[in-house]
């Protein structure tokens, strides 16, 4: 199916997201859809897919045109035949994985369990894909639920599929299997397929030919193969260095879990030694829930073990509460920033008020402490806005501003989940300079690049077991990718 | 079994009827995202109306039809404060069950007291001679048995049907519903409507039926927050909720034996208590994680039914506002 867009055009408030953007997909064929954050990719697919209506603007399919702008919902659009898959699939946790493939199949009073049965038995079998149907969604990992959202937009007779940054939170065997499917669909049976990533290494191993946004703009299209190099050129009309990090020698021990044993809802985990000297970054990769988490609010004193021994700064920290690990220089920041980390409705002034000691808040020091903060932490913020009118970026920025100087450990959690380009580099700037003051750092994150680029150590977890690499050098994201997945052996034998 | 067990268990099945419609009812609406909190004022404002126009009619049918439009009205009142008005539910439920029950008193001063006929049981000929099961369960009055029929058509709505499949969707991620074709707040209006209907009923078959009469203060004042609790303690779920209704009356109608028994002291605060008491363990063993890993031992065709009959966690989306971009 052929689509074109044509001038389409829309502003939130004063974001220009999309600016008169005209462009052409034609089947058959497999499309990057490039640009950093902000950049208005996620923006055009949404309006694409019927998410959400453009201010101006024609799409015609297959020679059909329509307006932009009138409603056109995301049911009418998989009925023209255009599908979109979240990054975060869009899907109901409580349901099995047959009563999701079914809901919004049609109306119909019955469920009709059995014909859609086997019709998902069909659609798995054609691409390898193993999905339980008895088994609730939200016992799933992304990558069987992005399966299972393919199969069902597929079921549905869909002949455009739009990804969402589909290979984050995925393991190498899943994008494996993902890329083929990509692949035959497009070559072999003529679907369009358009792929939104940031990820250019994907770009490159997948597509027939990109599309580059930059400030809501078509600026570049060209044919592939090409270079990630020539790729990010087009992004950033520019090559951005890659930040560097300075060697930092490493100083004494000042975060140790001795023969930890640790028990999460859905995993647990035995045996665990890890220590953290002063300047080191150590990063926790996995898929989402493999017992990463659990380690990281163990180490910050969130969560209790269930054995062993935690030490901060040779202090026995083991079954202390949150508050005293605050108090013996350790903090974390979870993923859920609002939820965990920040006080939404709190302004940023009675953010740093809180850390404040004495009874009485002494408003005029604190509005000046916050303004003294937001301005050493680039903070773009005003001392009496409330937390959640910031941005992520600076959110996550004002949080770390907040957080005392001269920590024993910083433990974050997906430092730079929903941050742009630009903001990820401020918040890692910041993480940086305080492991140059002697900060040992402990991160995970889903995103494999950003493990490899910052870490001396990288802990891989899978279903509660785990492996350390000691020695980066050698490994690639591939390599990190088939680990992530449960592939240890071939790691021992390496 | 002796007669006197089998009246016991008998009126606890008739006593548990207008729980059971209520928290069914409640059930619909908050499985669909919105929380009714005015029950205990709907209960009450429902049981006035339905009493009053039950005896100036003479027709208990016309009693039941006014309370049932009552408790869909005052739903509907909830429903559209929060979609059109952006209301909070709690805070528009909360105010209604205390303005309802007020003006449920002012407006009955008059008919309180008042002689009613209340609804004849109704032999089911047949189960009814089943030996205990007949006597206990189908020797009632024709709105237990809708309250049977309640149920069994409920837990097929819900879990063996598509507007099941919507339904629980608008209630745990009203974004994916709305990707999936579902009108969000329509599929709330109805639900919630549908719930308040039943509400009114069950106000009604108080008056009319189980408690028959009308007094001041009335006779089911706090039933409504005990049919939330029921809600709660039931998992959403129409079976458990059922269970949990009966369970209740069955310990209400123990603590009444023992107080009248002159050989057992009990103090009446302590058997009180044992409702509740009973709720709260249920409700720590439920989400305990002991079901988890029980669920993982059990055989497959078995875990699906059982997931949905043990879980503890509301609907992901409940009390939340929907507004389609």
């Amino acid at each position: 199916m052929e689509i074109t867009l044509r001038h389409i055009d829309k502003r939130f408030g004063k974001v220009h997201a999309n600016a008169d953007i005209s462009v052409t997909f034609s089947e058959g064929k497999i499309y990057g859809v490039l640009g950093e954050n902000g950049a208005g990719k996620s923006t055009l697919m949404k309006i694409l897919a019927g998410f959400q209506p453009a201010d101006q603007g024609e799409i015609v399919v297959d020679g059909k045109p329509r307006e932009a702008r009138l409603h056109f919902g995301p049911t009418e659009s998989i009925r023209s035949g255009i599908g979109m898959l979240q990054q975060d699939p869009l899907d109901i946790a409580s349901f099995t994985v047959i009563e999701d493939f079914v809901y919004g199949s049609g109306a119909r009073l019955t469920m009709g369990l059995r014909e859609a049965r086997k019709a998902l038995k069909i659609q798995c079998q054609r691409f390898g894909f193993d999905l339980d149907q008895e088994s609730p969604v939200s016992h799933l990992t992304i990558g069987q639920r992005q399966q299972l959202e393919i199969v069902r937009l597929l079921a549905l007779g869909v002949r455009v599929l739009i990804l969402d940054e589909p290979t984050t939170g995925i393991s190498a065997e899943q994008k494996e299997t993902l890329f083929s499917t990509l692949g035959l669909l497009a070559h072999q049976e003529g679907m369009t397929i358009l792929l939104v990533s940031h990820k250019l290494e994907d770009v490159v191993a997948l597509c027939d030919r990109v599309v580059v946004l930059r400030a809501g703009q078509v600026v570049g299209e060209r044919e592939m193969p090409a270079t990630t190099s020539e790729l990010v050129k087009m992004m950033f009309a520019e090559e951005l260095p890659p930040q560097s990090r300075q060697a930092v020698t490493l100083g004494k021990k000042r975060v140790a879990l001795e023969d930890v044993a640790l028990r999460g809802r859905r995993v647990s985990l035995e045996g665990l030694h890890l220590s953290l000297s002063s300047g080191e970054v150590v990063g926790l990769a996995g898929l989402d829930g493999s017992g990463q988490d659990l380690v990281l609010r163990a180490a910050a004193g969130v969560i209790r073990t269930a054995r062993g021994r935690v030490t901060v700064d040779g202090r026995d920290m083991t079954g202390k509460s949150y508050r005293q690990f605050r108090q013996a220089g350790v903090a974390f920041a979870a993923a859920g920033r609002l939820e965990e980390g920040l006080i939404a409705g709190l302004t940023l002034t009675e953010h740093v008020a809180l850390g404040m000691p004495g009874a009485l808040v002494k408003w005029r020091a604190a509005e000046a402490d916050t303004s003294e903060r937001l301005q050493r932490f680039n903070v773009r913020g005003r001392p009496e806005s409330q937390v959640q009118q910031l941005s992520g970026g600076n959110q996550q920025r004002f949080l770390m501003a907040i957080m005392p100087a001269n920590l024993a450990l910083l433990a974050v959690e997906q430092p730079t989940r929903g941050l742009d380009v630009d903001s990820a580099r401020w918040v890692w700037t910041q993480i940086l300079a305080r492991r140059a003051s002697g900060t040992a750092v402990l991160f995970s994150s889903p995103d494999l690049d950003e493990i490899i680029q910052y870490s001396d150590r990288v802990i891989v977890f899978f279903a509660g077991r785990f492996i350390e690499l000691a020695d980066l050098s050698g490994v690639s994201i591939d390599d990190l990718g088939h680990l992530i997945g449960g592939q240890f052996e071939q790691a021992n034998h390496a | 079994m002796n007669n006197e067990l089998l009246n016991i268990l008998n009126s606890t099945v008739a006593n548990a009827t207008p729980l059971v419609i209520a928290a069914i009812g409640e059930t619909l609406n908050e499985r669909a995202g919105v929380v009714n909190l005015s029950l205990d004022g709907s209960l009450a404002l429902a049981a006035m109306t339905g009493f009053v126009v039950g005896v100036t009619t003479g027709s208990a049918g016309l009693g039941f039809l006014a309370a049932a439009i009552v408790g869909a009205l005052v739903a509907l009142l909830i429903v559209v404060a929060d979609i059109q008005l952006k209301q909070d539910q709690i805070a528009v439920g909360f105010v209604l069950t205390l303005l309802l029950a007020d003006i449920a008193q002012f407006l009955g001063q008059e008919y309180a007291g008042m002689p009613s006929n209340p609804l004849s049981p109704v032999r089911i000929p047949g189960v009814a001679d089943i030996p205990i099961i007949g006597p206990i369960f189908f020797n009632h009055s024709v709105i237990v048995y809708f309250s049977y029929v309640l149920i069994i058509v409920t837990w097929l709505m819900m879990f063996h049907s598509r507007p099941g499949l919507a339904q629980r969707a608008v209630g745990e991620r009203p974004a994916t519903a709305f990707a999936r074709g579902t009108r969000v707040n329509r599929q709330r209006l109805f639900y919630t409507v549908l719930g308040g209907l039943l509400i009114g009923i069950a106000g009604a078959s108080y008056s009319l039926a189980i408690k028959p009469g009308w007094s001041n203060p009335p006779a089911m004042r706090g039933d409504g927050w005990i049919a939330l609790a029921i809600v709660i303690f039931g998992g959403w779920h129409p079976f458990r909720v059922a269970l949990g209704a009966y369970l209740f009356a069955l310990l209400r109608a123990l603590s009444s034996a023992i107080q009248r028994s002159p050989d057992i002291q009990i103090p009446l605060v302590l058997l009180n208590m044992l409702p509740w008491l009973l709720m709260i363990g249920t409700l720590i063993l439920v989400s305990s994680g002991v079901i988890d890993r029980l669920l993982r031992v059990m055989p497959r065709p078995a875990q699906r039914w059982s997931r949905n009959f043990l879980r503890s966690d509301p609907p992901a989306a409940l009390g939340t506002r929907f507004d389609p971009d």
